[in-house]
């Protein structure tokens, strides 16, 4: 790809974003609470019928959609601005979900306490798993979190006290914080039967994380992880710590994961280690990949499409992972990129791969690229 | 514990070193095509599978009317290893051609082409799972999810016995075929012209170009030969097992890889040990801690590895060194 894009979309893409930088701060804010009052009013019947007619919508939007969003914008840390590609991320969203259930059953902890807690608790995990690993590099760090995610899943499984396979039933509920009720809706009374308080909460904890991780991105930080992500050793000879940023990032990733689980399991009542299989942490991969790594308001774009698609064409029943994976080659050779990449990510990626590197044998092709503009050494 | 492990020791080895041969032809697969391409090709678990299906179709057809034994059992076994080895390296072509040939035309990242390899994972189990299995062994439609189960075909009697030592025939054959499997690529790799490619590709694709070696075709060999020993894998995983499904690649394929990166991705003798050492692991592992703590073992022990050689037990050598 070189970094002018030919495509229609691409343009519009460029165009939007041209406007955004130039916009003034009321503009922003102003576009900042459209979104919000969108997402806010996003529950309601007439919208439902589009998008799912097949299945209950405000269920739909709590989970998978909003959960693969909240996912997502945490993988991304990770695998979109400090490069590092986790294959086992699934397991951080296991450790908060299990901190919510044996918790929240074995010792009466109510549902914020263990918020906090399992968002720490997944912290740790993820300082444990990447403190012996994060100086493995690139696909090496893979498989080893890919068997980590299988290690948890597994030590679930066979462990008595959570339960084993059978894993936990009978998980409570957040304690409701008032009865106030707006048009027919009590956003804060946790129940049973209506899942938008629900999304409501996972609306509210997106939208903080959506701050921290943008916050983040532009702070030292979030310049040593582009650093890292983009040449290693340069920025570790210009004197970037790039193993303690390295696990910052997974640090950070990994609470958000568990955070997710925590609210997650704060809804479903009964967990078992089966609802977190390695096809978790791919499909949220995919859906980093998918938008755009490294560009939050992609990747939330690229976790919906892939909550959303299946749910939507569950007419379909067998064929939907199917078409789910037909789909994702196809947009993958269409758009290797992904949908909405960051313009630091493109640039990255025409020239070197940013982090995750090009295919061995791919630029040096002879028929590779008949736009000199690709052509160039990948090295 | 540690008695039963005495007891057990064995036993366990033998199992060990015939899943250990399985794990390390898969790993070939993955190894070829990481070497060449930089790629974890998720869907070789799939090739895997497919062979499986193949052998198992093959062997169903021919019809086998009582277990065979000595040379006709060995002529059968060549047959299936044969049969799922065409149609396996012939699926992995297609594969290449299909899922990541356009990708490495566009320069994506390995990023863009290990989803697409996913995605590409979940089409074929999909496939094989709604169409392909059920109609192949004449199932209902909902059938194809279950496991297939071959005829009876193999006469199980033991090869060696010496006191404790017992080898049973079909384990004994598993060793060998993937030793004589590994010995033969080895040299290829070593001694032919389009091995001497697959190196030069692996070193430097750039300069491998300069010196005329036409990457596609090495690519398309790459992918023939580890699709091929994914065959020969299959048809030795059906004599071993007798039955198989359309989920089987997919444990087997991330342990197979786990092999790979264990004896050092990239490097063809490295497969082999990573291989035997994660099957052996495996058993030992079970005997001790219980069969439900295997794959837990198995994933520990490399991450054990890997702290303290970061690239594998033999190193990266098909390749160039990398940071």
């Amino acid at each position: 790809m070189s970094s002018k894009v030919g495509n229609p979309v691409g343009r519009a893409v460029d165009r939007t974003r041209d406007l955004w930088a130039e916009a003034p701060r009321w503009a922003r804010w102003v576009v900042y609470l459209v979104l919000i009052v969108g997402a806010v009013l996003l529950p309601s019947r007439a919208i439902g019928s589009i998008m799912t007619p097949d299945s209950d919508w405000p269920t739909v939007l709590f989970y998978p959609i909003g959960v693969y969003i909240l996912l997502a914008i945490g993988l991304n840390v990770v695998v979109g601005q400090a490069g590092l590609l986790d294959l086992g991320y699934v397991a951080f969203f296991a450790v908060g979900g299990y901190m919510m259930a044996v918790l929240g059953t074995r010792w009466g902890w109510s549902f914020w306490e263990i918020l906090v807690l399992g968002t720490m608790a997944a912290a740790l995990s993820g300082v444990l798993l990447g403190a012996p690993t994060l100086r493995l590099r690139g696909d090496y760090l893979a498989i080893v979190t890919l068997g980590f995610g299988e290690i948890v899943r597994k030590v679930a499984e066979n462990t008595d006290y959570i339960g084993g396979p059978r894993g936990i039933a009978g998980i409570p509920h957040p304690p409701n914080l008032s009865r106030f009720e707006i048009f027919g809706v009590r956003p804060l009374r946790y129940g049973v039967l209506d899942p938008r308080p629900y999304y409501y909460l996972l609306l509210v904890l997106i939208v903080l994380v959506i701050v921290f991780a943008k916050r983040l991105e532009n702070s030292r930080v979030g310049r040593s992880w582009a650093a890292i992500r983009e040449d290693e050793d340069a920025a570790e000879l210009m004197g970037v710590p790039t193993f303690r940023f390295k696990l910052a990032a997974f640090a950070i990733g990994a609470s958000i994961g568990g955070a997710t689980g925590v609210v997650w399991a704060g809804k479903v009542i009964s967990i078992i280690p089966n609802n977190f299989p390695f096809i978790l942490s791919a499909t949220i991969l995919a859906a980093v990949v998918l938008g755009g790594s490294g560009n939050i308001p992609g990747v939330m774009f690229g976790a919906f499409l892939i909550a959303w698609l299946p749910e939507r064409f569950r007419g379909l029943q067998d064929y939907r992972v199917l078409s789910f994976g037909a789909v994702l080659v196809l947009m993958m050779i269409l758009r290797p990129e992904g949908i909405l990449p960051s313009r630091r990510r493109r640039a990255e990626l025409a020239e070197g791969g940013g982090g995750s590197g090009h295919l061995g044998a791919e630029g040096a092709a002879p028929a590779a690229s008949p736009d000199p503009g690709t052509a160039v050494a990948t090295r | 514990m540690f008695s039963n492990f005495v007891n057990q020791f064995w036993p366990a080895t033998v199992d060990g070193l015939s899943l250990g041969a399985i794990y390390a032809l898969v790993a070939l697969g993955y190894t070829m095509v990481y070497g060449v391409l930089r790629l974890i090709n998720f869907a070789h678990s799939e090739i895997f599978m497919i062979g499986t299906v193949a052998a198992l179709f093959t062997v169903t057809k021919i019809g086998v009317s009582a277990p065979l034994a000595g040379f006709s059992l060995l002529g059968m076994l060549v047959l299936l290893a044969v049969v799922s080895a065409v149609v396996s390296g012939g699926a992995a072509v297609v594969l290449e051609y299909v899922a990541y040939r356009p990708l490495r035309r566009r320069g994506a990242s390995r990023l863009a082409a290990l989803i697409s390899a996913i995605g590409a994972s979940l089409f074929l189990q999909q496939l094989f799972a709604l169409t392909v299995i059920p109609r192949l062994f004449d199932r209902p439609q909902e059938g194809g999810r279950l496991p297939v189960q071959s005829p009876n075909w193999v006469e199980r009697s033991d090869a060696i016995s010496i006191g404790d030592f017992v080898v049973r025939n079909d384990k004994l054959l598993i060793v060998i075929a993937a030793v004589l499997m590994m010995l033969g690529l080895d040299q290829f790799v070593r001694r032919t012209k389009l091995g001497r490619g697959i190196r030069a590709t692996a070193q430097d694709p750039e300069t491998a170009v300069l010196m005329g070696v036409n990457i596609d075709r090495i690519v398309t060999a790459t992918f023939a030969i580890g699709g091929a020993m994914a065959g020969v894998a299959a048809a030795l995983y059906l004599m071993r097992f007798e039955s198989t499904n359309y989920f089987v690649g997919f444990l087997l394929g991330i342990k197979a890889f786990t092999a790979a990166v264990l004896g050092g991705i990239g490097n063809l003798r490295g497969a082999l040990v990573g291989g035997f050492l994660l099957g052996l692991i495996e058993l030992y592992g079970s005997v001790l801690f219980g069969s439900e703590w295997r794959d837990v073992v198995a994933f520990s022990v490399l991450v054990l590895v890997l702290m303290f050689r970061p690239s594998g037990i033999l190193g990266e050598s098909l390749q160039r060194a990398r940071a």
